[in-house]
């Protein structure tokens, strides 16, 4: 079928009660021109844009509930403490965690996956050990890693995966050993798309001992996750990737590892007592939360979340199931592209590459027409060389993004070959 | 508002598809590797310097277009100059792809169709980065150059 030949139906053959155009009128940003054209973004794998309800939650937060937490009497400190457990017990309900205090705010993925790398790790990996990651790792899921091997004498094991961009199970399996302590995996691959199979992966880790931290980030804006449902040991995600505010983001832990894990960083909140002989720390998750906290992004992302429940999480992954099918086609279609990440199991992101053109043109040339695209190598340098290239240009998906977004894409692409022809 | 032909002139099409001086120099006596680690553009510099003059030059690695015609480029406007000579240009160069040139700057001859990079900020290191490799291999300095 040709590109031209396909209509753009904006997403709502599939999804009735899914009206894309009215989900676009909360997001201020979108209305923006870019070198004289409506703007076109689709470079949410970076950082999604944010609704009106998480704008209007940070500025409702400084304006009426600014003060410090867990720490004075007075009203205003009381009303940001409930309202920061109150997101707390939001977050808990997102990934169906058992209790609240198994969530623990962080600024971010990175900061989550540090912390496991910092506690657990450091006191539960030795000499010897092996933790064990897959190839298609982002750079946070790898450096806190090796920095515990290489502290600790453990060594680095990395299953591999498929020309498509899929985990090869039965290696995994393979690797996996008495030695193995812990298993780090993304859930979703923010270069390639791949969903993991989670659930075989974490039963067959657990089998053999080893405790299972998964790297969210690029799962949890696009599909239902239940951290209890997986089994879960560790669950690290960013709020700025699912329409909440940068510098806050969430580790979920089961309560038992926690409890038995030694503080991340010391300081304010995280004691329950000191003195200069002594000091007893707090309990979970508060053990894990040193310091004045980013209250107002907590707000956000729990009106990020709240935002995303009203909408529904199964409407939202079906309209970008379907943005993605489109996508994949019309753009698989353009002469000259070869798709990196062709998975049968995908979410949110389409990476390629195009002829002979660097994507640091394609990215320029793009630009020029208003469209937003990553180009690079997505802090996942293993994952390029996996594929001896470079880079890709990676288009990805939110679920305000319609078909007629991809659509202007396709014509991007194809100017793209013009100017090189 | 900026225009893409501005920045994609014909002679820096034709420069990408078939660069010149693409090659690793047996008789080089210096060589560096640049590295743009924001877009994975990698090039290695050869020269072979006759005291200080720059005898031979090639170059060879990967990169985007503006990259890789920068590089090409600036084999043939440094080829034969001194040290100095060499320096001065890449001084000009980098004011007029940043934007802080005197207009027409007859020295810079054919490097002067860079001037559309000016305005993209985002590309100012693609265009530079075969020049600072060139500048740390005139340096003698052996160790790895980054434009980050
Ligand atoms: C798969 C994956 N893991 C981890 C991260 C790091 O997230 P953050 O930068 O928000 O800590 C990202 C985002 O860049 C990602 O895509």
């Amino acid at each position: 079928m040709s590109a031209a030949a396909a209509v753009p139906i904006r997403g709502k053959a599939a999804n009735r009660s899914f009206d894309v155009e009215r989900i676009r009128k909360d997001f201020p940003i979108l209305q923006t021109k870019v070198h004289g054209h409506p703007l076109v973004y689709l470079d949410n794998a970076a950082t999604s844009q944010k609704p009106r309800a998480v704008i209007d939650a940070l500025v409702r937060y400084y304006e009426g509930e600014n003060a410090n937490i867990h720490r004075g009497v007075h009203y205003l400190s009381q009303i940001a403490t409930e309202e920061f457990e109150k997101a707390r017990e939001t977050v808990r309900a997102f990934v169906n965690a058992a209790r609240a205090s198994e969530i623990i705010f962080t600024r971010g993925t990175t900061e989550a996956l540090n912390l496991v790398a910092q506690t657990y790790g450091k006191t539960n990996v030795g000499a010897g050990d092996e933790v064990l990651i897959t190839a298609m790792e982002h750079h946070s899921n790898i450096v806190p890693w090796q920095m515990l091997c290489a502290e600790k004498g453990a060594k680095l094991r990395v299953a591999p995966m498929n020309d498509e961009g899929e985990l090869l199970l039965a290696k995994y399996e393979k690797l996996l050993g008495p030695k193995t302590k812990l298993v780090a995996v993304g859930h979703v691959s923010n270069a390639l798309g791949t969903i993991n199979p989670l659930k075989q992966m974490i039963a067959a880790a657990h089998a053999k001992g080893a405790v299972v931290v998964v790297d969210g980030a690029q799962a949890v804006p696009h599909l239902k996750v239940d951290v209890q449902d997986l089994d879960a040991d560790f669950y690290a995600f960013s709020g700025h990737k699912m329409y909440g505010p940068t510098g806050i983001g969430v580790l979920y832990g089961k309560q038992a590892l926690l409890e038995a894990m030694p503080p991340y960083q010391g300081g304010g909140d995280m004691i329950s007592s000191v003195t200069f002989e002594k000091t007893t720390y707090n309990k979970v998750p508060h053990k894990f939360e040193a310091g004045t906290p980013d209250m107002a992004g907590v707000a956000g992302l729990m009106a990020a979340i709240d935002y995303m429940n009203g909408i529904g999480i199964e409407k939202i992954a079906a309209h970008e199931h379907e943005l993605l099918e489109y996508a994949t086609e019309v753009i698989g279609a353009i002469e000259g592209v070869r798709l990196i990440g062709t998975a049968r199991e995908k979410a949110g992101v389409l990476s390629f590459v195009l002829d002979e053109v660097h994507p640091h043109d394609i990215g320029t040339i793009l630009d020029q027409q208003g469209i937003a695209v990553r180009t690079g190598h997505h802090c996942a340098q293993p994952v390029m060389e996996r594929f001896s290239i470079p880079a890709t240009v990676r288009a990805s998906f939110a679920m305000y993004n319609t078909k007629g977004e991809i659509d202007a894409l396709a014509l991007g692409i194809r100017k793209v070959r013009e100017v090189f022809a | 508002m900026p225009e893409l032909r501005d920045l994609y002139q014909e002679v820096i099409l034709e420069h990408s598809k078939a660069p010149r001086n693409y090659k690793a120099l047996e008789s080089a006596n210096y060589k560096a590797e640049g590295y743009n680690p924001l877009c994975g553009d990698r090039f290695t510099v050869y020269l072979e310097m006759d005291a200080d003059k720059i005898r031979e030059i090639g170059f060879q690695g990967a990169g985007c277009a503006i990259s890789k015609a920068s590089a090409s480029m600036m084999t043939q406007s440094v080829k034969g100059k001194t040290k100095e000579e060499a320096e001065k240009i890449f001084h000009r160069f980098h004011d007029l792809v940043t934007g802080h040139g005197q207009g027409e700057d007859a020295e810079l001859g054919k490097l002067a169709v860079f001037s559309g990079v000016s305005e993209f900020p985002m590309r100012v290191k693609c265009a530079t980065l075969a020049w600072h490799t060139l500048e740390a291999a005139l340096e003698g300095k052996q160790e790895k150059v980054s434009t980050e």
